[in-house]
């Protein structure tokens, strides 16, 4: 059930030319100025500029570029591709559709999350394999790949979940994209701004600070368990928006 | 086994300090059309939403073949095959596509789907538009999609909110056809403002007024209200409505538009032979004679106004 509210969500993606667009922007972007300029940047700097011992491999230095500019241009595609999610079949009545089916609201929920997150994964795969194509020149660190990977993946999966909650909240997708863009962006620099005082809560909730780890190569379980509450507040807290549809009609 | 498909008891539902339905009661057998009457902003489509489990009662119950909705409203919902007032129709999918969904979403498994989509596509003239997007289909294919859907998963109960909306004379005919065959195994509740409809298709009757149930019967029932006792004349050369009135049986005259008079008479004194007897003789000039029935508007009107004057 759960996957047909997801298989149908993949289909409208790329039923449109949005899908095929997005994705295939995203791909440019990576790869222009993420993956080419890394690499020129990295013959340029690391060719005799710093001593040995301060040198960076070629994974770590080109691997970082691409994903911190990844991470950067998700902050834009995902509202773009979130905000329609409901907010759309509400203005069109065909939330309907779903509410008379035997499905429960967890379930259209989920469905709909799964379906954005595996679109999305498809350009993280991309790009991974982008950034592993190096090997064929380097050798290449899989573990720093892999480790940065799941990085985007929960950045992006964390993104889906606020976007999916803002477009429930509202009828006018173009609103929910704005919303969406601005809470992300927010959450994402607080820990910015707020440098001054290491010792402030909002240093712990904000989303690049435990981006940042998996940037490093580093998987640490409270970076996990914080990307995932984070999905599993936003998905709660949509299926409550959802059924006050019902209650409050 | 319990042939009673749908049952409400009780439906209440307010908005702040407005209540849109209040007390509507009433159930329904498999094989039965129930026609669901009521002006505008009556309240049908808000008893429709609660009774498929899209808009929770603020009290009261729904039972779906004995299944209660509000505490088990996946196996309820399953039974219900339901279309909202507008189609709730993804336009960028494909009429196949689409039922597929609505299949696979009703419970339908992989292995019968095909024949599934096939089927529902077949009693609604769908099969030559299965290739095409909803979008670029007319709104009275939408419609027809719409009911699709709906009928997909061989429901118990179907609900249909104004289905033949925005259809024309020729597919709304094939509509009430349909709507009448599925009434053979199924039980369907029809929300309309159409008065023939009602008369053409439906078994039962209920007529909403101001969220409240003021009719609730068989149509033959409404049928017999409209019989009334009354007799239209037409005469070319009429004289005093005082000299009518003396035919025996005649209780008054009245003259209505285009020249003809409205004759009332006692039950059961039919003076129709009476007065075409003394017509002729007295050379009115007698042009026309029928039965004066008061038209299902009539009834409709007088129903609803009561409860409006009480």
């Amino acid at each position: 059930m759960i996957f047909a509210v997801a298989g149908k969500e993949l289909r409208s993606m790329f039923s449109s030319p949005m899908g095929w667009v997005i994705l295939a922007l995203l791909q440019l972007v990576f790869a222009h100025f993420g993956f080419f300029e890394g690499v020129d940047k990295y013959y340029k700097i690391m060719s005799g500029m710093v001593r040995p011992e301060e040198r960076l491999g070629a994974t770590e230095f080109i691997g970082n570029n691409v994903f911190s500019m990844a991470s950067f241009v998700m902050l834009f595609a995902v509202p773009l591709l979130s905000m329609r999610l409901i907010s759309e079949e509400r203005k069109n009545q065909t939330l309907t559709f779903l509410f008379s089916a035997p499905l429960s609201l967890t379930e259209i929920v989920l469905g709909k999350f799964i379906g954005l997150v595996t679109f999305l994964t498809i350009s993280i795969v991309l790009t991974g394999a982008m950034v592993s194509s190096l090997n064929l020149w380097v050798t290449v660190d899989f573990g720093y790949i892999a480790a940065n990977m799941l990085g985007l993946w929960l950045l992006v999966a964390s993104f889906s979940a606020l976007g999916i909650f803002v477009s429930g909240s509202t009828q006018q997708p173009i609103v929910a994209a704005i919303i969406t863009f601005v809470v992300l962006f927010g959450l994402l620099t607080m820990d910015f701004y707020l440098a001054g005082d290491p010792t402030s809560v909002f240093n712990k909730i904000s989303l690049m600070r435990h981006f940042e780890p998996f940037s490093h190569g580093i998987i640490d379980t409270r970076d996990l368990a914080y990307f995932f509450l984070f999905v599993l507040t936003f998905l709660t807290l949509t299926v409550r928006r959802l059924d006050a549809d019902r209650l409050r009609g | 086994m319990t042939t009673v498909t749908i049952e409400a008891s009780e439906l209440t539902r307010t908005y702040g300090n407005n209540t849109v339905v209040r007390d509507v009661s009433f159930s329904l057998n498999k094989g039965e059309v129930l026609g669901f009457l009521g002006p505008n902003g009556a309240g049908k489509s808000t008893t429709m939403k609660m009774l498929t489990g899209n808009l929770a009662p603020t009290a009261g119950s729904v039972n779906i073949c004995g299944i209660d909705i509000i505490e088990n409203p996946k196996a309820a919902k399953a039974l219900i095959g339901y279309l909202p007032e507008q189609p709730p129709l993804y336009k960028e999918l494909t009429v196949d596509e689409m039922l597929a969904l609505a299949g696979r979403l009703h419970g339908v498994t992989r292995k019968h789907l095909k024949k599934a989509v096939d089927i529902a596509k077949q009693r609604t003239g769908l099969t030559e538009m299965s290739g095409r997007l909803i979008d670029n289909l007319s709104k009275g294919y939408q419609q027809r999609v719409g009911i699709a859907q709906a009928i997909i998963h061989n429901p118990m109960v179907v609900i249909l909110d104004e289905p033949t909306v925005g259809l024309d004379p020729s597919q709304i005919r094939d509509i009430r056809a349909l709507i009448k065959e599925l009434g053979g195994e199924h039980s369907v509740i029809l929300s309309t403002h159409i008065l023939p409809e009602v008369e053409m298709v439906c078994d039962h009757v209920q007529i909403i007024h101001k969220g409240q149930l003021v009719f609730n019967g068989g149509i033959d029932v409404l049928k017999q209200q409209r019989q009334g006792n009354k007799l239209l004349l037409g005469l070319s050369n009429a004289p005093s409505l005082d000299e009518i009135e003396k035919i025996s049986g005649v209780v008054s005259v009245t003259a209505v538009q285009d020249g003809l008079l409205r004759v009332q008479y006692a039950v059961g004194e039919n003076p129709a032979e009476r007065i075409v007897e003394t017509a002729v003789k007295k050379k009115w000039g007698l042009h026309q004679i029928t039965p004066d029935q008061t038209s299902l508007e009539e009834v409709f009107v007088q129903l609803t106004y009561q409860e409006a004057t009480q």
